[in-house]
């Protein structure tokens, strides 16, 4: 059994991303009795963030601060990374499936020569063996997996294992480490932010998405306003991005982004396979289409046969007057 | 400039997956290249069109791979390279896969290889960085434009929607995303002249490999469907209805608000 797992944290705009916490639910998941060691690297303080992995369960973190990490490189994380794995010799690593997550993650296992599984979507425990569960085929089917030899690592998909609960009361030893960076070969010169602020939509819980239904751009305003009434984030179809209604960066779907909301509300989305393959497994799919015949009925389940126009607007006034009689 | 690409054959997106004891049927499924390898194969050729130089396209698999290898020979590539492992190798992962391109590319003189960012079977996306790693080249994943200019490489890369402009150095390998590009269909004189392209067919004795070696990290216990959806329940009635109706039963049956 493992007895000692590292917990690889990712941070956005300075905050820890919510999927760094499920990481340290999944290493739970893994060995509860286990010493769970987190990882944070970045140029700035780690300190308050290293507090918010303990106050989630972390035992202790690791943080690695230099200049060369300001922003994430596979070339200067692999380098941090792997100077505090030498030193902690962990059983088990556990990760995000984020861009981060994936960009890095294969970098250190191939280093390492370990096995990786990759978007688990859960984790169980059976006999002393631990089983992977993880969507392929475009989640059109699963498959339980497990490493035969060596390292257990894993990379876990946003919003499917559930974090613990936030215990501010709990403590911890924020360690740092000091580790030289050679210089760089891959450098970020620019980042254009296209990315909305507010609610990140891979880890939301209720996502509102669009597809050419929607017709333009303007007709994407009441979505966002029903985003917001549910505190959720604002997606879309690929034909809703290929017609300029709205930036690639909402894109959900087999090329866009795999989200997994406990509320996804599908607005005149046809439903292509494709973009099924980035919602399906969304806990409750609720789809409004004119179209009765839309493929999107099929996987709802609840649907409204209708004009969107009509509908969204009605839907955000119930809703408001629901979270006003709350 | 010598450029490979890394290509898999997956199902045709469309296909119907069908699971007997614990594996995924396959008998008398379509079979296509990888979509985001053909983003690769596209890519590859544009800039050997640009900067001179050759295309080999690659591919771990059995012989019934030679059909997505002539299409990418179609498409404009050189040169193909089948590894064929069916009679050696009953399973194998990611670790395997790399380990075999490792040996590959061990004699071989490399400015670039592109390869797709995931798979759409297995989606696990690790084979490119896990390569680039044993090759010590520089990698970068999900690129949407890659501009080489001498030893000097320009990319945009996709990161979760926003674009981070990146500057690195060749030998290099990148995986590409949709926006990339957009791949060509093989013109019917591209079909005559890819059926008389060297394909040549190694196994791993030839690449002085054993099983032994390839022995996977990972093993798959077991696969399945999703759970069959129940029907849905189309609302009825008139709209401001249906939406009280919407409101209540996400209240109070699927309890999400």
């Amino acid at each position: 059994m493992s007895e000692k797992i590292l917990v690889i944290g990712e941070s956005r705009d300075g905050v820890l991303r919510n999927v760094t916490f499920e990481a340290i639910g999944a290493a739970k998941k893994i060995n509860s009795s286990a010493e769970i060691v987190g990882v944070l690297c970045g140029n700035d303080n780690l300190n308050s963030q290293a507090k918010e992995m303990i106050y989630y369960g972390a035992d202790r973190v690791v943080t690695v601060t230099n200049e060369k990490l300001a922003t994430y490189t596979s070339d200067g994380y692999g380098q941090a990374v792997l100077a505090v794995m030498e030193e902690e010799s962990p059983d088990a690593i556990v990760m995000g499936h984020t861009a981060v997550g994936k960009d890095l993650t294969p970098k250190l296992a191939s280093k390492l020569e370990s096995g990786l599984i990759s978007d688990a979507v859960d984790i169980n425990l059976v006999g002393d063996q631990v089983v992977f569960t993880r969507p392929i085929y475009s989640g059109k089917a699963f498959e339980n997996k497990i490493i035969t030899e060596g390292l257990v690592f894993a990379t876990i998909r946003p919003n499917n294992i559930k974090a613990l609960d936030r215990d501010d009361s709990r403590s911890g030893e924020v360690q740092e480490k000091s580790v030289d960076i050679s210089d760089l070969r891959t450098v970020i010169k620019e980042v254009l932010r296209k990315a909305s602020e507010g609610v990140d939509l891979s880890e939301a819980k209720v996502v509102v998405a669009g597809g050419r239904g929607v017709k333009s751009a303007d007709g994407f305003k009441p979505l966002y306003e029903l985003a917001d009434v549910l505190g959720g984030a604002v997606g879309a179809s690929r034909g809703a991005c290929d017609a300029d209604y709205c930036d690639y960066s909402l894109q959900i779907g087999q090329t866009g982004k795999v989200v997994t909301p406990d509320l996804y509300i599908a607005v005149g989305i046809s439903g292509a396979i494709q973009h099924l393959a980035g919602m399906s497994n969304s806990k409750v799919i609720v789809a409004i289409n004119k179209d009765p015949e839309a493929n999107i009925f099929n996987v709802a389940d609840y649907g409204i046969v209708g004009d969107l126009f009509e509908v969204i607007p009605i839907l955000i006034e119930e809703i408001k007057s629901l979270k006003v009689n709350a | 400039m010598n450029i490979f690409v890394l290509l898999k054959k997956t199902f045709d997106t469309e296909e119907k997956i069908v699971v007997s004891n614990g594996r995924i049927e396959d008998d008398g499924a379509e079979f296509i290249i990888n979509p985001y390898d053909e983003y690769a194969v596209e890519e590859a050729i544009k800039q050997r069109d640009e900067h001179g130089g050759e295309v080999t396209v690659i591919t771990i698999g059995d012989e019934d791979s030679e059909k997505q290898l002539r299409t990418a020979l179609a498409m404009g590539a050189d040169k193909a390279v089948l590894i064929n492992t069916e009679d050696d190798l009953d399973e194998g992962d990611q670790f395997t896969t790399t380990k075999i391109l490792e040996a590959f590319f061990e004699d071989k003189d490399v400015d670039l290889i592109l390869a797709g960012n995931v798979a759409i079977d297995e989606a696990s996306g690790q084979v490119g960085p896990r390569l680039a790693e044993r090759l010590g080249f520089n990698y970068v994943t999900t690129i949407t434009s890659l501009e080489i200019d001498g030893n000097t490489a320009k990319i945009d890369k996709d990161v979760e929607g926003d674009v981070e402009k990146i500057e690195t150095s060749l030998p290099l390998l990148v995986t590409c995303q949709q926006g990339l590009n957009e791949p060509r269909y093989p013109s019917l004189p591209g079909i005559m002249k890819a059926k008389k392209k060297p394909l040549e067919e190694l196994e791993i004795d030839d690449l002085e490999l054993d099983e032994d070696e390839l022995e996977p990290k990972t093993k798959t216990v077991d696969i399945f469907l999703p759970p069959e959806k129940e029907a849905g329940r189309v609302l009825e009635g008139e709209v401001d209805a249906q939406v009280k109706e919407l409101v209540t039963l996400l209240r109070n049956e699927a309890k999400v608000l």
